[in-house]
């Protein structure tokens, strides 16, 4: 069995879920605390990879990202960027493809916590920064690890959007999930089996592990 | 001297209500706001704390000026030395109580500070303890120890004792006593009770609707009547039950006391459950004196 297309599975979900965090972080915090009048619309972009069909995505993407628009004409020609088949460019559609899941958890963690503790920090002369850092983030380790565990599970899990501007190389952007709809088309069943199971079974144990969290089941060990 | 000129409108129960106020506070003395819930007291400290916009006014904390809008100056809360305490405490959760007290440092100072503040407050055993392993009392006196820290020119305590229990209120009463003394801090403390403000302040300012209607020293304004020989409390009556001879007893539910007086039948006529009274006695002699009818009857 060829293990590559498992191995760049769980690469794309890895450095996917690093990025995602860095981006949310911020993004979660405005969309929690903003009270901008555009907020709903930055929420609703945020939340549209929810219900849109991964083509969808994918198929704007491709546009966006091929040579002949401007931005890909641009990334090509100032940069030497190609996103179309490249590693590169699933990891920015996943990002995309991910982000309620990551943004969603973040969001809900800062909204209940209770505004009293900012402004306690407020007044002891501490910065918005030393509060995000010592005081927010701490106290929503659980929504974090939620959604590191959700935007993880859901790139794994990936199909559409990488088919779309991913297409199918070897090594490159032949995921798992291509990789078994690959084997299936070639009537290659036991080997789609096998990588079917393995997701199936790192799957399983990834949510299990999110409503162990939800549930509270490990709130010692958070505390 | 603390000058605070305030105005303000505010979302109130019943519509819009101006917050109008201004007035001046004695360095190193210990002030009081007292009033109905509603009335802006909580308001007036989260201003000077900046944490709501004022609409106009100034605040002048010891010839610094924190707020002009005239002028243009707003600091921001993290640039206003102040030690707020919150209704709700709001410890870190994530921090110890002595993390929560090193957490309020300023950049280069001392940090001896903070265990001598876990000495007075009394929880050097519990320093190593998060909070919500702490009873009510206890947190609120990490809360008042954290506000201390910083040494702030101004030390504000938003209702601090509503939520304990008697025993424990006068405690921490005391703790806010012996810190305001030692660092000789100037305390504004908003209270509803009548005896917290009475024990603790040299001053009062009561509030209604977003004004001040009357300031001075709390015992002259807050005691309505003057003290004499008589005692006098005020209670509601609970039950009214009929004994032999001309006798009836009627009981009385006060704070969380219930007395006895006895009283003639044909006096009892008046009074009806849910009355509330005014009992005076010259030490042997009850008299009864109804204040209030019950609304219901």
């Amino acid at each position: 069995m060829d293990w590559q297309p498992l191995l760049l599975t769980f690469k794309l979900a890895l450095v996917t879920t690093i990025l995602l965090l860095i981006v949310s972080i911020p993004l979660a915090y405005w969309l929690a605390y903003s009270k901008s009048k555009i907020k709903p619309i930055i929420e609703t972009f945020v939340s549209m990879p929810l219900v849109l069909p991964p083509t969808v995505i994918g198929f704007y993407l491709l546009l966006v990202f091929s040579p002949s628009s401007m931005i890909g004409h641009w990334l090509h020609t100032t940069l030497g960027i190609q996103l179309i088949f490249s590693f590169k460019g699933l990891v920015i559609a996943s990002i995309i493809y991910s982000l309620p899941f990551m943004v969603h958890p973040i969001q809900a963690g800062f909204a209940n916590l209770s505004s009293t503790l900012i402004e306690a920090s407020y007044v002891l002369g501490k910065s918005k920064m030393r509060t995000l850092f010592k005081i927010l983030l701490p106290n929503i380790k659980p929504s974090l690890l939620t959604g590191i565990i959700l935007a993880f599970a859901h790139t794994i899990g990936e199909f559409g959007v990488v088919l779309m501007i991913g297409g199918n190389i070897p090594g490159k952007t032949k995921v798992a999930s291509i990789a078994i709809y690959d084997e299936v088309e070639a009537l290659n069943y036991d080997s789609a089996n096998m990588y079917s199971f393995i997701l199936f079974i790192i799957t399983f144990f990834i949510l299990l592990l999110v409503y162990v969290i939800n549930g509270s089941y490990l709130k010692r060990f958070w505390r | 001297m603390i000058q605070l000129i305030l105005q303000k409108e505010l979302d109130a129960v019943n519509g819009k209500m101006l917050l109008d106020i201004n007035i001046t506070i004695d360095q190193g003395s210990l002030v009081t706001f007292y009033g109905n819930s509603g009335a802006g007291k909580t308001s007036i400290l989260r201003m000077i704390a900046g944490l709501l916009k004022v609409d106009k006014g100034c605040i002048r904390i010891h010839e610094k000026t924190w707020l002009d809008t005239e002028k243009g100056v707003c600091l921001k809360p993290q640039q206003r030395k102040i030690g707020f305490m919150f209704q709700e405490y709001a410890l870190f959760p994530n921090m110890t109580v002595k993390e929560n007290l090193l957490f309020a440092l300023e950049k280069g100072q001392d940090p001896s500070i903070v265990n001598e503040l876990i000495e007075i407050i009394e929880l050097e055993q519990l320093q190593d303890s998060k909070p919500q392993k702490l009873s009510g009392g206890q947190k609120q006196r990490v809360a008042l120890a954290r506000a201390m820290v910083r040494k702030p020119e101004i030390l504000m305590l938003d209702e601090p004792l509503s939520a304990l229990h008697h025993h424990m209120r006068s405690k921490l009463q005391d703790y806010i006593l012996k810190i305001h003394q030692k660092y000789a801090i100037t305390t504004i403390l908003i209270s509803h009770d009548i005896s917290e403000v009475i024990k603790m302040s040299d001053h009062v300012f009561v509030l209604d609707q977003g004004q001040i209607v009357k300031q001075g020293d709390p015992l002259t304004l807050l005691t309505h009547h003057s003290i004499n020989n008589n005692v006098q409390f005020i209670g509601e009556i609970i039950s009214i039950e009929k004994k032999e001879n001309t006798q009836c007893i009627i009981t009385l539910l006060t704070g969380a006391n219930f007395i006895h007086i006895p009283i003639e039948e044909k006096k009892v006529q008046s009074f009806r459950i849910g009355d509330r009274v005014e009992v005076s006695s010259d030490v042997f002699n009850p008299v009864l004196k109804k204040i209030a009818t019950t609304p219901n009857m």
